[in-house]
């Protein structure tokens, strides 16, 4: 058995935040990735971030990804990172297993948690949605910007979220043509900054309407499409029929707690946060003691956010384990200032609901 | 409608835009950032103190029109590209606008382009007279663009010919 002092689970924007505030506290860590790749969703991500210069704004995901990196190169005496390494339980006894690669089952025992999974696309149901060529967007995010891979010629594009729009406006960067961008929504759910970049490239952006059914052979060729009314219910004789090769579904997140429940952490239903989430105290900490939590797995929210969750999940981990981070107290109360000035507007309005919920 | 297209109304952009009588002295920047979201890089890339977002991140930015020499510093460093600049000194009829472009191929200095409003429909021909690739824009080129003056408030992107 593998032993560490923290194990951080999931190397994404939270995950490296949490192993360099932990590391530099004098903490030895350990990081899990199941990509080949540190970074998590920002390897990805070829826009400039929002959010103001202390979570790197105005910086592009990818930079930033470079940047945590090397942050915890300089740390490399007490971190350890495990790529195309997947947690796959937390036992009783505290126990992680782990399979590195495809073959090398690992077991390990840390002296205390950091969870920060992330998250996984949510779907829809609607007729044909298994044919060849409908996607989550985030998966073609992911072929696109990192593996250099168009998914088809033209694209549907259902859900006018940050995520909807961002990879909207990355497909036609790519000289893929956006036919249009549905939203069952009556209003556009991204920023609408965003939504004006796709816009004046051309793309119509149809709020109220969403897919109904898919159509082709071996693989996509058309999908019809519904407006809807105030309930959400379709209306008659607004359908129409989309010719394309490539559906993309963005129709928002949700935590990837498995691993939170099967340690036996207290968990709740927060609409407003993507779905069940750990219940947390103001350290990030759940109710299983020195399992701390941070970013998407505790509430979907933007990577500026989940950067800042993991610095505090760090610092509060590394103290739990007798460290004392240098002027952690300061630190902390700078942390949570940003994560209220992050939330505090209208966009962040259904954070700020959510978190109130979750409080143990 | 906005929140149903992403399309700024004509009255939107012209809240945004300088007065006519700043925009006649020379290049000012205007900040067409309609919601409150929590992003202030263009406050610190102002070195001029001209652009202010405030304690709250999560306010609109104002532009101070006055103090505004239009360096452009702020347009690239943008996440929503929502800054652009205008100038109407170059006389002529005519109009500069400077506009970040993130698609590829670039246009060539000197190309004429089909100059687009907020839609992407096309409003006329425009020719490029500088493209800033330079390593401060880090990756969102600026374009300045001639246009007719009469076209100032339409024009808010390109499409190569």
């Amino acid at each position: 058995m593998k032993r560490c002092e923290l194990l951080v689970i999931g190397g994404g924007p939270a995950g490296l935040c949490a192993a360099i505030n932990a590391a530099k506290a004098g903490c030895r860590v350990t990081v899990l990735e199941r990509n080949p790749l540190m970074g998590g969703q920002l390897v990805k991500q070829t826009h400039m971030f929002f959010g103001s210069r202390k979570q790197h704004a105005a910086s592009r995901g990818i930079h930033i990804a470079e940047l945590l990196e090397r942050e915890l190169a300089g740390l490399q005496d007490n971190v350890e990172l495990l790529t195309s390494t997947t947690a796959l339980g937390i036992y009783e006894d505290g126990v992680v297993t782990a399979m590195r690669g495809e073959e090398r089952y690992m077991r390990i025992k840390s002296d205390a948690l950091v969870v920060a999974s992330g998250a996984c696309e949510k779907s829809l149901a609607f007729e044909g949605n298994d044919l060849p060529g409908i996607y989550g967007a985030g998966a073609v995010q992911t072929l696109m910007n990192v593996y250099g891979v168009s998914v088809g010629d033209s694209v549907v594009m259902v859900g006018a979220g940050n995520i909807g729009l961002i990879v909207s406006y990355q497909l036609l960067q790519a000289g893929v043509r956006v036919k249009r961008i549905l939203d069952a929504a009556p209003r556009i759910g991204g920023y609408l900054v965003h939504a004006s970049k796709v816009a004046r490239m051309g793309v119509p952006i149809e709020t109220s309407c969403t897919v109904r059914r898919a159509f082709g052979g071996d693989s996509l060729e058309a999908v019809e499409t519904v407006r809807l009314d105030g309930d959400f219910r379709p209306i008659a004789g607004t359908e129409r029929i989309i010719d394309t090769d490539v559906l993309c579904i963005s129709v928002g997140l949700t935590p990837l707690t498995e691993l939170l429940a099967m340690a036996g952490c207290d968990m709740c239903y927060i609409p407003q946060l993507g779905g069940m989430v750990p219940k947390k105290d103001e350290n990030y900490m759940t109710s299983v003691d020195k399992l701390f939590v941070a970013g998407d797995v505790s509430g979907i929210e933007e990577a500026s956010a989940a950067m800042v969750e993991g610095s505090i999940a760090g610092i509060c981990a590394a103290r739990a384990l007798g460290h004392e981070p240098a002027d952690a107290d300061a630190a902390l109360a700078e942390l949570r200032a940003q994560l209220d000035s992050l939330r505090a507007g209208p966009a962040g309005k259904h954070i700020r609901d959510g978190v109130s919920q979750t409080a143990l | 409608m906005f929140e149903q297209t992403g399309i700024a109304s004509a009255e939107m952009v012209l809240s945004k835009f300088p007065p006519i009588e700043r925009i006649a002295r020379g290049r000012v920047a205007l900040a067409e950032c309609y919601a409150r979201i929590p992003c202030n890089p263009c406050e610190d890339a102002c070195p001029f103190g001209a652009i202010t977002v405030g304690p709250d991140i999560n306010e609109m930015p104002v532009v101070d029109f006055d103090r505004c020499v239009g360096c452009g510093k702020c347009v690239s460093r943008c996440p929503g590209l929502a800054i652009m600049l205008v100038d109407g000194s170059v006389g002529d009829g005519c109009a500069d606008i400077y506009l970040p472009y993130e698609f590829r191929p670039l246009p060539a200095e000197g190309d004429v382009v089909a100059a687009l409003d907020r839609s992407g429909a096309f409003v006329c021909d425009a020719r490029v007279l500088r493209v800033d690739n330079s390593p401060a824009n880090d990756g969102t080129p600026v374009i300045r663009l001639r246009i007719p003056r009469s076209e100032l408030y339409a024009v808010r992107n390109i499409s190569l010919k």
